[in-house]
């Protein structure tokens, strides 16, 4: 006798098979795996000429520092930089999203990006998910209409605020420019109380460490300085260098460049069925 | 890390938010301070919301909630006013709300007071508190400093307050909620809505008056340290 299969039809939507097996799982004592996060310190504020943004570089999964030098300044426009705390995942994903909505839309109206329109776009995001994206941003940026300078909750919530800090060791940031901050100071001064914030997330928050990278973002020009400080190097090297136990014998070496250089020519004739 | 769960905990609005009508217009008022759990996210935050030239609303309760809810209704109020031709009604304004409130009740966490001047009903207050109702007040109070103003607004209010005389009565009003409530403090922004326009009014918080048993406000550590070390105790 044949076995007669059912043809189910393909479930839509979420696959939530594996939720039995992992209760069971949870009830027998083992733990789910714990995130990526970045304990963090981010800061940003607002100097004469623009904006200055701060961060942290160690990535944690839960108690262990999975990176010790990890990017957490990113990229949205030319002239607008976000800095990201929470689930590393989620705020690489959603800066990198916004990043290519804020591009087609230079595409669209050939002008500049705005920081309104970053926060807008990041803000409903967030908003959609209702706070399931963990991803608590500072987002500054310098445009037509000035340096701006916004916190984004996980929830979707904004402020717009002359300095800002974010992260498990914004408590520590705070307190530095709570103490230090004031309006109008010059390049050097801003740099340097970013600094100081950062190294007090640094050493007094167990979730940031390592070093201290810094963005400067003024009308029409950034300066994006990685490992600006580097207060935690590694004081000891192994003398005993670390050698394979086999040599690998290299019989064929062929190098291929991954882009090519494509030339395109205005002239051509129109394409024909 | 407990601090951490704190940190993560929603963005609020701990608050205290007041709209008063006076003779001729309103007077909003409203704290500025934002909590996340215990610590203070923002100190200087502005609750006090333009949705139209002559129509703003207060926000409190979820921050997300209340500033998502009031672009929707700015963008709707605009598209609104570009259709009938004239500038909206504050009932319109509150209207729309109150809409977005009842309609998503049971996502939404938030209460606003929604305050304005039109040149068909003059100066009005709509309270739209949690659950989506709309009630038309000459005064309205929300948020969590609210509790201890209910008293002093039955012996405080009345009927045709001039313009300065509701001004100060909103400010110290929140400055008393600043006092006795935790998740409220900062400085006192109030706006002024009448036939003229709108004016924005700031009062910092160290210059706000002092209640039963507040001490001065301290500026500088300087002033303890440079003060003589005190006498040792003797038991």
């Amino acid at each position: 006798m044949s076995k007669a299969v059912v043809e189910l039809p393909p479930k839509g939507g979420f696959n939530f098979d594996l939720c039995r097996r992992n209760e069971m799982l949870l009830k027998k004592g083992a733990s789910p795996p714990s995130f990526r996060k970045t304990g963090t310190t981010i800061v940003g504020l607002i100097y004469q000429e623009g904006v200055i943004l701060g961060a942290d570089t160690r990535a944690t999964a839960g108690s262990i520092v999975c990176d010790k030098n990890c990017e957490k300044i990113h990229y949205m426009a030319p002239n607008i930089y976000c800095c990201g705390a929470g689930t590393a995942a989620d705020t690489e994903a959603v800066t990198d999203m916004v990043s290519s909505q804020l591009q087609l839309h230079r595409y669209h109206t050939s002008r500049e990006s705005r920081v309104a329109t970053a926060l807008t776009l990041l803000k409903s995001h967030l908003f959609n998910y209702q706070g399931y994206v963990q991803a608590a941003l500072v987002l500054g940026g310098v445009d037509v209409t000035g340096p701006h300078l916004h916190m984004i909750y996980p929830h979707g919530s904004t402020d717009a605020l002359p300095f800002a800090t974010m992260g498990s060791g914004s408590l520590a940031a705070m307190a530095v420019f709570e103490s230090k901050y004031c309006e109008g100071l010059n390049k050097e001064e801003g740099i340097n109380l970013v600094c100081e914030a950062i190294c007090a997330g640094i050493f007094n928050d167990l979730g940031s460490g390592s070093n201290v990278d810094i963005c400067v973002i003024t009308k029409g020009h950034k300066e994006y300085l990685r490992n600006y400080r580097v207060p935690n190097t590694r004081a000891h090297f192994s003398s005993k260098e670390f050698t394979f136990p086999k040599k690998t014998e290299v019989l064929l070496t062929k190098i291929v460049p991954l882009r090519e250089k494509i030339e395109v020519t205005e002239d051509g004739d129109a394409m024909e069925e | 890390m407990d601090l951490n769960m704190d940190l993560n905990a929603p963005h609020s609005m701990g608050t205290t938010i007041i709209g008063v009508t006076y003779n001729g217009g309103v007077v909003l008022g409203a704290d500025s301070r934002t909590s996340t759990g215990m610590y203070v996210a923002n100190r200087a935050s502005d609750k006090i919301t333009q949705l139209t030239d002559n129509v703003y609303v207060c926000r409190s309760g979820s921050a997300a909630d209340s500033q998502l809810v009031s672009d929707y209704v700015r963008y709707f109020l605009h598209q609104h006013t570009i259709q009938l031709g004239q500038p909206a009604t504050v009932k319109v304004a509150a209207n729309l709300i109150r809409l977005i409130s009842y309609n998503n009740k049971n996502m939404l966490e938030t209460g606003l007071i929604v305050g304005g001047w039109d040149k068909y009903e003059g100066g009005k207050i709509y309270g739209i508190p949690l659950g989506g109702t709309l009630i038309e007040q000459p005064f309205a109070i929300g948020g969590s400093g609210s509790s201890y103003l209910y008293g002093f607004f039955d012996q405080a209010w009345k009927e045709g307050m001039t313009k300065d005389e509701a001004e100060q009565l909103v400010v110290k009003a929140v400055s008393l909620a600043i006092a006795r409530d935790g998740a409220s403090g900062g400085v006192v922004r109030t706006v002024v809505i009448n036939s003229e326009g709108v004016t924005r009014n700031f009062y910092p918080g160290d210059k706000l008056q002092l209640w039963h048993e507040e001490l001065e406000p301290q500026n500088s550590l300087l002033d303890i340290l440079n003060s003589p070390s005190p006498e040792p105790m003797n038991i």
